[in-house]
């Protein structure tokens, strides 16, 4: 199936071409409109891409599969990024994980309809520290008792919007 | 509490707006830049001793004056990429005072004779690169960017580019090849950026923090800046302390502030037991014992005597850059605490386990290398290592650092190095279980 993007998301490419000297430096950019757009990076917005910015599909396959917040997979509602690096560790993250896992039904790396659930590298919220990353927005401190409060209330959130 | 540079406007609300930002004396220091010629200005921050804030610590100003003066087109690159283990002081300075760093970055690329400049903010920080995308907008507004640089005549674009997730991109070279467009692969030195960089014309790459400091020094001096610090390492910098600490946070310290003071004084002491180890400057650099660190917190710790060197093996120093026995340093500004209940072989599992992720694939070493590495620390963590498994870290942590194209590769030796040198001990009580 192919896709197109929006008049809206046109717009917005046809503003960041002015801002660099080669289409191919748009590459990131133009994913991130995507993703945007279509809620994950599939190979056909791969190929929307390319086509898009007149570069080889290589090209974005391999920039697309290079960086891990390209989703290359459909996620859940509620996209949950738990850092375990150093700071987080020696401050409760592994305790953290397990109440996700608990409450959401899955291990790290797992998806079903409501959640992904994913463990990550450093936030840079080593200060704040277990810090959560959930959509677009920063959670921290947030230890395992905080987990199921935090969970429910912005699933009722979501689907309120939905 | 002492001069701050950097932080003045945190917990100032207002301050990311323009029009508060300016009420205290923003852009003045632009204003008096665009007065001054480029080379007047390198000439102030060569004196004020401004070394690079990102990890490596190279002076600002010389790098600066390595842009070619004959040059068409320059580029200014802002590395907000802030990924570093450890290491919060970038997105807490972005969140309260974009204009600073907007203001400085001006004044920098100006000093370079450049017309554009590209912040590339890590991904994840999307609430950073909204407010940047703000007061980049009311910086235009108000003249400070756009045909007429503060009315100089000298125009300035800037423009803010998000990452996607990569800590190799917070490396220069591997910066430059993501706002290009592509995997983000550090590239062979030389040539060096300054001789060709984004697009391939000169360019120059700095920190946020370093860049932060540059409206101060030109307003109040370069001699003023280099007095705040040590010899040859000038100004305040900002600690991000995490871990076992009472008050865990960003405090701005001059230069050359006892590191035991930056824990007890500033971030409020243990929580709970003694210091058992530190990192002084983000994961990459070697962990300290708790009888190293009454010690300065500047670059002069890679040749503290304080400092043990970090060894291959039992008396074997490690040797980098030109046979220079390892230390430790204030890296990316990163204070990692770590009190007596850390098992420091868990700590150092995670730390290795991170840049085995994060390795780009390029160089052999560290793709293969940092894999071997983590399997083999953490298999020890979990009480499955054996005695032999001691000499293999040596062997493969070893020969990693200097083999690579840029410093990941190093950060898996002076990591791991680092915590066998020091803390030996309890990695051999857990293969000898």
């Amino acid at each position: 199936m192919s896709l197109e993007f929006s008049a809206e998301s046109k717009e917005r490419i046809a503003a960041l071409l002015q801002k660099y000297p080669t289409k191919m430096a748009a590459t990131l950019p133009v994913l991130w409109i995507a993703q945007e757009q279509f809620g994950w990076v599939s190979e056909d917005a791969v190929r929307l891409v390319a086509a898009t910015l007149e570069v080889p599909e290589s090209h974005v396959h391999g920039v697309a599969t290079f960086y891990t917040m390209y989703n290359k997979k459909p996620v859940g509602r509620l996209h949950i990024q738990v850092c375990t690096n150093i700071s987080c560790m020696l401050c409760g993250s592994d305790g953290t994980l397990e109440a996700f896992e608990k409450r959401c039904g899955l291990k790290a790396g797992q998806t079903n309809e409501d959640f992904t659930l994913q463990e990550v590298e450093c936030l840079a919220a080593c200060g704040t520290a277990p810090a959560v990353q959930i959509n677009d927005k920063y959670y921290e401190p947030v230890q395992a008792d905080d987990v199921p409060a935090l969970v429910d209330r912005l699933l009722a959130e979501t689907k309120e919007g939905a | 509490m002492s001069e701050r540079v950097v932080t003045q406007n945190f917990g100032n609300e207002k301050a990311k707006e323009i029009a508060t930002y300016e009420s205290l004396g923003g852009y003045q220091a632009l204003r008096k830049a665009v007065k001054m010629s480029p080379d007047e200005i390198i000439a102030e921050v060569k004196k004020a001793n401004l070394c690079g804030r990102g990890g490596a610590g190279f002076p600002a100003g010389v790098k600066w004056s390595f842009i070619p003066k004959d040059a068409q087109t320059v580029y200014m690159v802002i590395n907000a990429d802030e990924g570093e283990p450890g290491t919060f002081k970038d997105r807490w300075l972005m969140h309260w005072d974009p204009h600073r760093l907007i203001e400085g970055a001006c004044i920098a690329a100006y000093a370079i004779r450049s017309h554009k400049i590209y912040i590339y903010i890590r991904g994840e920080l999307i609430e950073g690169a909204r407010l940047l995308d703000k007061a980049v907008a009311e910086a235009y507004d108000k003249g400070y960017l756009g045909a007429s640089m503060a009315g100089s005549g000298w125009a300035m674009d800037f423009v803010v580019h998000r990452g996607a997730g990569a800590y190799i991109c917070g490396e220069e070279t591997a910066l430059l090849n993501s706002l290009e467009g592509r995997r983000g692969w550090p590239r062979l030195k030389p040539p060096y950026p300054a001789i060709k960089g984004l697009f391939g014309q000169p360019t120059v790459v700095n920190n946020v923090e370093t860049l932060m400091n540059v409206p101060s020094i030109i307003e109040r001096g370069g001699q003023w800046f280099a007095d705040l610090g040590v010899d040859g390492d000038g100004g305040t910098r900002c600690a991000a302390v995490s871990g076992h600490v009472k008050s865990p946070g960003v405090y701005e310290v001059p230069v050359g502030t006892n590191l035991r003071t930056i824990l007890d004084q500033y971030a409020g002491g243990m929580r709970d037991t003694p210091v058992k180890g530190v990192i002084p400057g983000g994961s990459s650099f070697p962990v300290l014992t708790n009888e190293e660190i009454d010690v300065p917190w500047a670059n002069s710790m890679m040749r503290n005597d304080k400092i043990r060197s970090v060894e291959v093996r039992p008396g074997q120093p490690f040797l980098w850059g030109g046979g220079k026995e390892l230390k430790s340093g204030p890296g990316s500004g990163a204070i990692i605490v770590m009190d007596q209940s850390t098992d420091m072989v868990r700590a150092c599992a995670r730390i290795v386990k991170f840049y085995a992720h994060e390795s780009c694939g390029q160089c052999t070493p560290c793709r293969e290398g940092g894999h071997w590495v983590a399997t083999i620390v953490q298999r020890i963590a979990d009480g499955n290592g054996k005695p032999s498994d001691l000499e293999m870290i040596s062997s493969a942590a070893g020969g990693i650092g200097g083999t690579t194209i840029c410093a990941l590769g190093d950060a898996v030796s002076w990591s791991v190095l680092g915590f066998l040198t020091k803390f030996r001990d309890e990695f051999i009580a857990k293969v000898s279980g």
